[in-house]
This record gives C-alpha cells, structure tokens and sequence, in this order.
C-alpha cells in the first residue's frame, strides 16, 4: 500500500521498475506457456469408438450336467419342483455348500401373481429355500423389469417370496450395469449388462414362465434373458430371434426352470385377465435351454418352426430343440 | 431454558420433521416409506390452502379441517416456530448478519413500508379465488325479483340530487356523476360477464408451504439422492427443475438483503397470519417502564415491527428475540397493549385494495381468454388418473408436487405453461422421462393429493372393474400411431415393442400383418435346387435375410407360395427346407423378397392412455405412438368416439 501511494506521489524508482517489469515478464511466459499446453490445434475428433471395458458372464453350467431334462405333469409347483429335482439327482447336484446363487427371474410387469405374467412366487421361494438348504453362501434374485422396478417387485410378490426365503432382491440400479459384447454376436456390442449382481456369483438358474409372444412367438427361459440388458434394449425387436440366440450365447446357467403349470396362451407378455391363461400343468427343470424352451413351445400349441430362434440357437450349438433326443425323465405328482 | 432457545428446538423440530414426510413420500413397502406416513400434514395445517379452496369449491377436504388448529391456536406462531420455510429463512438470515455490528441489524430488521406488498398478494390470490363464488352470489342477485328496478331507482335518484346540487358545485357534482357512470358500467360488466368469472386456486404459487414442499420433493431430494442412491432406483428427474429450484435459492439468497425477506415482503400465508392477529389474545408489547434505547430489541427483530416503538402486531413472527434480549426486561408477551402503542393491522390503502381486489376477479377471465380451459386446450395436458376436469382441477390444485414426489414411475412433472399460466407447476403427465407409463396397478397420487384435486379413486374404479364395470376404465388420453415415424409404417422393419407392452386384455394395441416386397426385392432366379436357389440383382447383405422375417414370393399360373427364408448369400437363398417349393421354380422366373411385418394400430375403444408404449417404443427421440388427451376421461368435451 505504501508502495502505491508513494509511487502516486513521485513515479517510479528504478529498483521498483525492474521489479515490476519482471513481475509482469513472468506473468506473459506463464500465461503463454499455459496457453501452449492447452493448445489444440485440431479441435475434437470423431466420437471414439473404444467404447468402455468390456464384460462377460462366464459359463455357469456344470461340466457332465449337459442335456438332462425332466418333466413333471401337476398343478403343485412346489411339489413338482421338489420331484424334477431329485429325478435329476437333486438340488445337491447342481448347488454346492457355499456356493453363490443368482436367480434370474421373470419380473417384467408390475401385475399381480394370479395374472401369470411373471415368475410365481411361490416356486421361486421354495428354490430359493432349496438352494439355501444345500448349502448355498448366499442367493441373488434380480432383474431388470420393463415397468418401474419398484411397482414390479412389490406387485409380484416376487420381492416377498425372495427375503421371506432368505434370498437377497437386487434391484436394477443405474451403476449396475457394464458394456458387454457377445462373442460373435452382431447384436450385442458394447451393450449395457445388469452386471453388478453377477460379481462372485458361480451359479445361475433362470426361471420363467411359459407365455404368449406376439412378436417373437413365445417367451421362454431364452426371452428371459432380455432382462438382463440396460439401455434402449427395445431396438432389438427388429431382429428378434437373433437377439434372443445372441442372449442365449450370452448366459449359459447352470439350470433352467421353466414353468408351465399356468400358460399365457394369448395377449403375451403382459396378459392381465384370467381369460389369457390355461392350465397347462407342466413344469420343466433343464440343463439346456433350448431343449427346454422347445418343449415350451407345445405348451402354447407351436411347432418350433413358428419360433426361429429355437433352431439360431440349436444352430449355434447351445442345446438341441429335439428335446425327446434328451430321454426326459417324465413324472407327475398328485 | 430461555424462550428463544424453546423456540430453536421446535423450528429445528418441525423442519426435520418435514424433511423426514418428504423423504417418506417414496413409494415402497419399508417403514421409511409411504406406509401411512402423514405426509401431508403440514398443506393440511395450512390455512391458505383451506381459504382458498373453500373459497374455490365450498369444502373444506378431508386433512384440511387441520388448518382450522393452526388458525385458533397457532395463528403467527406459526411463522415462527412451526414453518419449515420460515425456518430455512431465518437461518439464512442469521448467517447473512453473523459477526456483523449491531447498526447493520438494525438497518435490515427495521420495518420497510413495502412489507405490505405481501397483503395485496394475499387479497390478489383470494378475490382470484373467489370468482366463482361471485358469480354464484351475481347469479342469486340477478335472479331476485326488483334487484335491478330498485338499483335503477337508487342510481336515477342519486343522479337527480347530483344534477340538482350542479349549480353551485360543478366540480364535485361532474366528478360524482362521472363515478356514477362509472359505476353503472361496472354493474353492467359484471352481470352480463357472471359466465365468464372463474375461480383459479393460485395460492400455491407462493404459499410457503406448498412453495416449499415442491421444492425440496422436486429438486433438493433428487439431487441429494443422485449421490446417495437410496430413495429410488434409477435417477428421478422433474421437468422445469431450474425454474423452481431458482425460486426456491432466490427467495433463500434474498435473505442476505434483509433477514426473513419472504416473510416480510412475499408470504401470503404469513399476511393472513397477519391480518387475524389482531385478534390474538397475548401479544409482543412494552411495559412503561424506562427504556434506554438501546436497540438490542428492533435488531433482533425477525419480523420488523420495531418492538421498541409502536409495535406492528400484523407483522410479529413471535420470535420472541425482544423479549429475550432485553436485558431491562420492558418485553412483555401479554395481554395487555404496548405501552409504546402498537399497530393492528396492515397499512393498506383504500384505493389500492379495490384496485387489487378487482384486478384479482379480473385476472381469471382475462388468463382464461387464452382458450386453454375451452376450445384451445391442450392435448399434450395429460392429467393424473382421477383427475377433475380442467377447470374444477385448477380450483383445488396447489402446485405442492406431492403426486410428483409419490409417482414410483417418476412421470407426473409440474408444468410449465402447456396448461397457461394458470397452470403453471400442476401435474403433467410426461412418458418419456420415468421409468414407465402410468402403471394400471397404481393409485398412489389420487391418494396422496391433499386438496382431491385428483380424486381418491379406488383400484376398482381406475380399472373399470366391479361396481365400475359399466363406466369402464379411467383414460388418460389416447395413444396414436404415427405412420411416418413408426418402425413397421414407415420403414418396413419389424418392431412392435408397443404392442407387446400394452398392459391391458385384450390389447388396445393389435396388430395387422402385411407381407410387403423389400426394396430391390423382385429378383430372377438364374438357378434352382430344391430349397436353394441362385438370383441374379443387387447383391444380397449375406445371412442379412436369415433373421426370421424375410420370406421368398414366387407364383405362377397355379398358385402363390410364400416361404421363410432361412439363408442367403450375395446371390443365393435358401428356403425352409421344410417345404418343397411346390411347384418347381425354374430359372427365368421371378421372385420376390418380402418382409413379414406386423404393424401395430390402437383401438381406441380400449386404449386407456397408460403411455406404457410411448414410454417403450425404440423410436427414442420424437415416439412413434404418443399419447395424447383425447378421449380422457375426465372431460366428456374431449371424448373421441361416438
């Protein structure tokens, strides 16, 4: 301050000169050498196509397992879940002690258990409760609805049955998801995957019912899988029965759980009245998805060349659509 | 404990207390979410909200009577000990004047003469408020037998008596008569426009607490949770989130320029606090005993009413800062007036209250010119489920954003001007931003809605089921495919992504299946073997026809066929090998490629306008299907079908 007023007073000394000229020499070479490091002569590119880290889901069957199939004719889920099973050698054979279980069910709508249109509760508790007793560390339920997730756990019932039995109800939050890219798939690249749940897992069984598809057919254990996909996953309907064998080459679970005790003949996949259902009393326990989902496919009155990507997906060698090729254990109960 | 310090807790109390019903107005099955949880509490011990809506309908709504509490035994104890935007304010204000001399707070909390603005905004909301009723009361007058002979009579005889009196007062006389005139003009106005006088509910504009409920629901809780991640799922988003979050900021950065500026300066509720405390039984007053003008008392002062001379009752927050700080003890809370005189009631002049009381009447009609309740109404202004029609809508809603905040598929948004100014942050249904349509299983606003401007409708009567089977269901507009966007329409691919969403049984969406020849489809054939064939034409994008919905056309004088194609190269196509190609196709003749595309169309007879399919079509940008208001249930004026 003195300086200043001083200087106000008489101009500058030459001591005071040189300072300020220096002062003033540092600041241009500063601001210029700064101005040279962030100098981009070039402005931005093209948007980079590296994309993020990819993932992957790795193969959750069990080697020796491949192509058991059994069938169990009865209105009892519970029961029916329990015999198919065993005839398969029981849950023992496919859940070991500390094994870390991820249930991938259907919960797309936010609609009442009664209407079918998503997993029942029921069976998905009592699996639930059967993989806790053989031993498994923990179970994961999780996916990623078409309606408010919220609205759809709740209505369900599937988030009830899922903590009631002890498993652990993952929502789809927004962080859960990594870029995937299916191996060969045109489809599936660099894509959102609900991953998150899926870490330190080592087990995976889907679970689905058997329902009415307009564009695709039927939606089975394979057209589960969309669940698993973040993003603006519904531009895949254009292709549909690639993406559902790309989905299929996606996950390899360790079972599948197909249920056709009740089935959405017509108005799929939503349905909403009781006039949309049949009792079809058939639930199918498999280790190959497309031997399952082609069984299915009788349930709703459909012959497998009505559902191509039954036949991409034998084609890519990811089971066999001639299910009786398998010898299906059949039983029934009550 | 001094009375300050009582206060403190309980302003501290009740704003997390409010804090907490907002939290707790997340849609969910936890005890931290909405399981009962009087959310609503604080509109419902607004008296503002009750006036207003009385004033607009003539009922007082369910959790409204809890207004009548506040107004008995509250009154400004309210403002400065329950309010949680009263709150908010004073701390604001308290660390805008911290560690700043006492003369700073005695220029900012000494009383300003525009503090009765807020006293013109309060009557401006009630008389925009009272339209209605107006009418109903023009209306009763019109039809009363010798109303309008005898105000004839009243204005030819006191024009008589002006004109007599006009030779020796000119001036006057002109000037009364002119007032006449006036007068009559008004008369006639006001009967012959009595259809056109509304009432619009615009209080919650400014009231603090629905000002404040929407804030911190629409703006402050989604950004908090954006970092937490707790309270829902997936990102919540509020449309126009700057412009209530700038109100919100402005009217708390305002308190920098004089502590408690909303309250003094804005607050309609706190006016009407004002206005009904001069009946108040203990009030802020002075003793006689000798006061050394200190000051301590006027800088403390929340409200400014400059308790150590006339005191201003009207504008007393009850802070009890002058009672507390004095250290002569001269502050009394009493009964008995203020030594040093006080002040009742607001300093409003005669000319300005007409003038705002009839520009209030007034402003209704004027907005409503702009055609958005009649004929120009919006189609874009999709409502709530339960919904009133437009105009008894906008006489109950108050802008709070409870709906908003209770959605669990996050797609009631507060308006911007799509419903007119009027309808400026009431809820607005938008499809494209939640996480779904509106989810037929639902009725979470109709219930939370404090004023029933959407009405408590049971799931029965959403759905049409039951007692409502007759009536149907309730329709939010309805869903219009628009050829020139839609997947299936306009570019020949396949999609129907709405068609497979469409939540009700049987679909609203169905779908027409058309075998339609892609482009450079028509080839000739060069060779043939069996189910492959070799064509000739623009080369094919190899296994580009493999995806299940491309078939080969041929025909010839014996019949068409129309067979899948399973495989294709540049030149080749393999057919399903299931079919033989009966008959024989011989090279020379012409095929066609086709595309087997299932185009969706709405049937408006069970379209509900969910927005389900909006919400989901894969067309992100401009949708494909938009629903819009047509055939809402809620005004029969908009209905589309015969």
């Amino acid at each position: 301050m003195t300086g200043i007023s001083s200087e106000n007073e008489r101009g500058l000394n030459r001591r005071e000169f040189i300072l300020r000229t220096c002062k003033a020499g540092i600041a241009a070479a500063a601001a210029g050498s700064l101005g040279y490091l962030l100098h981009d002569g070039l402005g931005p590119g093209p948007p980079s196509e590296a994309g993020d880290a990819q993932v992957s889901l790795p193969d959750f069957s069990i080697p020796g397992f491949e192509g058991k199939l059994s069938i169990v004719n009865g209105m009892d889920r519970v029961k029916s879940v329990h015999l198919a099973l065993k005839s398969l050698g029981g849950i023992e054979a496919f859940v070991k002690k500390g094994d870390r279980v991820l249930i991938k069910v259907n919960a797309a709508f936010a609609t009442p258990p009664i209407l079918s249109a998503t997993s029942n509760p029921e069976l998905l508790g009592e699996v639930v409760r059967l993989c806790l007793a053989a031993g498994a560390a923990s179970v994961v339920v999780t996916d990623n609805p078409i309606n408010d997730p919220g609205s759809c756990f709740a209505l369900t019932g599937i988030g009830d049955a899922a903590r009631s039995a002890g498993a652990q109800l993952v929502f789809p939050r927004d962080g859960f998801f990594r870029a995937t890219t299916v191996a060969g798939g045109t489809l599936i690249r660099d894509w959102p995957l609900l991953y998150t749940p899926f870490e330190n897992v080592n087990k995976v069984i889907g679970m689905a019912p058997v329902k009415d598809h307009h564009r695709s057919g039927a939606s089975m254990i394979m057209k589960n899988w969309y669940g698993l996909l973040g993003g603006r996953r519904n531009i895949f309907h254009q292709n549909i029965h690639d993406v559902i064998m790309e989905l299929a080459v996606m996950v390899k679970p360790t079972l599948v759980i197909l249920d056709g005790v009740t089935t959405m003949m017509t108005n799929g996949p939503t349905g909403g009245s009781l006039s949309d259902l049949k009792q079809t009393g058939t639930l199918i326990v498999s280790t190959d998805q497309v031997a399952a989902d082609a069984f299915g496919a009788s349930l709703l009155g459909r012959s497998i060349r009505d559902l191509p990507f039954i036949l991409k997906a034998e084609s890519m060698g990811l089971g066999t659509s001639d299910f009786e090729s398998l010898h299906p254990i059949r039983t029934s109960v009550g | 404990m001094n009375i300050v310090n009582v206060r403190r807790i309980s302003q501290a109390f009740f704003l997390a207390l409010f804090l907490w019903f907002c939290i707790v107005g997340t849609f969910g099955q936890e005890w931290w979410q909405l399981r009962g949880w009087p959310v609503n509490w604080f509109l419902q011990l607004d008296p503002l909200t009750a006036l207003g809506t009385v004033l607009t309908t003539g009922t007082l709504y369910a959790g409204l009577a809890w207004a009548i509490v506040a107004t008995l035994f509250l009154g400004r104890f309210f403002c400065g000990w329950v309010c949680p935007f009263g709150s908010m304010h004073q701390a604001v204000g308290y660390l805008g004047r911290r560690a700043k001399p006492l003369s700073h707070s005695l220029r900012v909390n000494s009383h300003h003469p525009l503090q009765s603005i807020k006293y013109y905004l309060l009557l401006f909301l009630l008389a925009a408020a009272s339209g209605s009723l107006l009418a109903a009361g023009i209306r009763i007058a019109w039809g009363v037998p010798l109303v309008i002979p005898v105000l004839a009579a009243v204005g030819i005889i006191l024009a008589g008596v002006t004109a007599r009196r006009f030779q020796a007062q000119r001036k006057k006389a002109a000037g009364i008569l002119l007032a006449l005139v006036g007068a009559w003009t008004v008369l006639a106005f006001f009967f012959s426009v009595d259809r056109m006088l509304g009432a619009s509910l615009l209080t919650g504009l400014l009231d603090p607490i629905p000002l404040v409920h929407r804030s911190v629901n629409l703006v402050l809780l989604p950004l908090a949770d954006a970092t937490i991640q707790k309270l829902s799922v997936s990102q919540r988003y509020t449309e126009g989130a700057w412009l209530i979050g700038s109100v919100f900021a402005g009217a708390l950065l305002l308190n920098l320029v004089r502590p408690r500026f909303y309250c003094r300066f804005v607050c309609p509720l706190g006016a009407l606090f004002g206005v009904i405390s001069r009946y108040s039984v203990w009030r802020i007053g002075r003793t006689s005993g000798e006061c050394t003008r200190c000051g301590v008392c006027d800088a403390g002062c929340e409200g400014a009413c400059e308790p150590s001379s006339r005191v201003r009752i009207h504008e007393c927050v009850l802070c009890m800062n002058c009672l507390n700080s004095c250290s002569h003890d001269l502050i009394t809370f009493g009964t008995a007036p203020s030594a040093s005189g006080q002040l009742v009631s607001p300093d409003m002049s005669r000319r300005g209250f007409v003038l705002t009381l009839v520009s209030g009447v007034a402003v209704v009609p004027a907005m409503r010119l702009g055609g958005y309740t009649a004929k120009n109404w919006n189609p874009v202004l999709i409502r709530p489920p339960g919904s009133l029609s437009e105009i008894d809508f906008l006489s109950r809603c108050i802008k709070c954003g409870q709906c908003m905040r209770v959605c669990p598929t996050n797609i009631i948004h507060p308006a911007g001007l799509q419903a007119g100014f009027e309808g400026l942050w009431t809820p607005v249904l938008n499809f494209r931003i939640g996480s779904s349509g509106c989810q037929m299983n639902c009725i979470a606003c109709c219930h939370v809605c404090p004023t029933a401007a959407i009405r408590p409708i049971s799931l029965d009567e959403k759905l049409g089921r039951n007692a409502f089977h007759e009536a149907g269901p309730i329709r939010l507009g309805t869903a219009f495919v628009d050829h020139g966007r839609c997947l299936p329409w306009a570019m020949d691919k396949p999609c129907i992504v709405c068609q497979e969403n469409c939540p009700v049984s049987p679909k609203a969406i169905h779908v027409k299946e058309h075998f339609v020849t892609v482009r450079d489809g028509i080839r000739v054939v060069t060779a043939a073997a069996g189910s492959v064939l070799d064509t000739a034409g623009t080369p094919l994008k190899p296994g580009g026809l493999a995806t299940g919905d491309y078939y080969l056309r041929f025909g010839n004088a014996s019949g068409e066929q129309r067979h899948l194609i399973f495989e294709n190269t540049e030149r080749g196509i393999t057919v399903d090998p299931g079919f033989s190609p009966e008959p024989g196709i011989s090279a020379g003749e012409t095929v066609e490629i086709q595309v087997r595309l299932q185009r969706p169309q709405v049937d408006p007879d069970r379209c509900i306008g969910c927005g389900v399919c909006e919400h989901e079509c894969p067309v992100s940008g401009k949708r494909a299907i938009r629903v819009t208001a047509e055939n809402e249930s809620r005004n029969r004026k908009h209905s589309l079908l015969l």
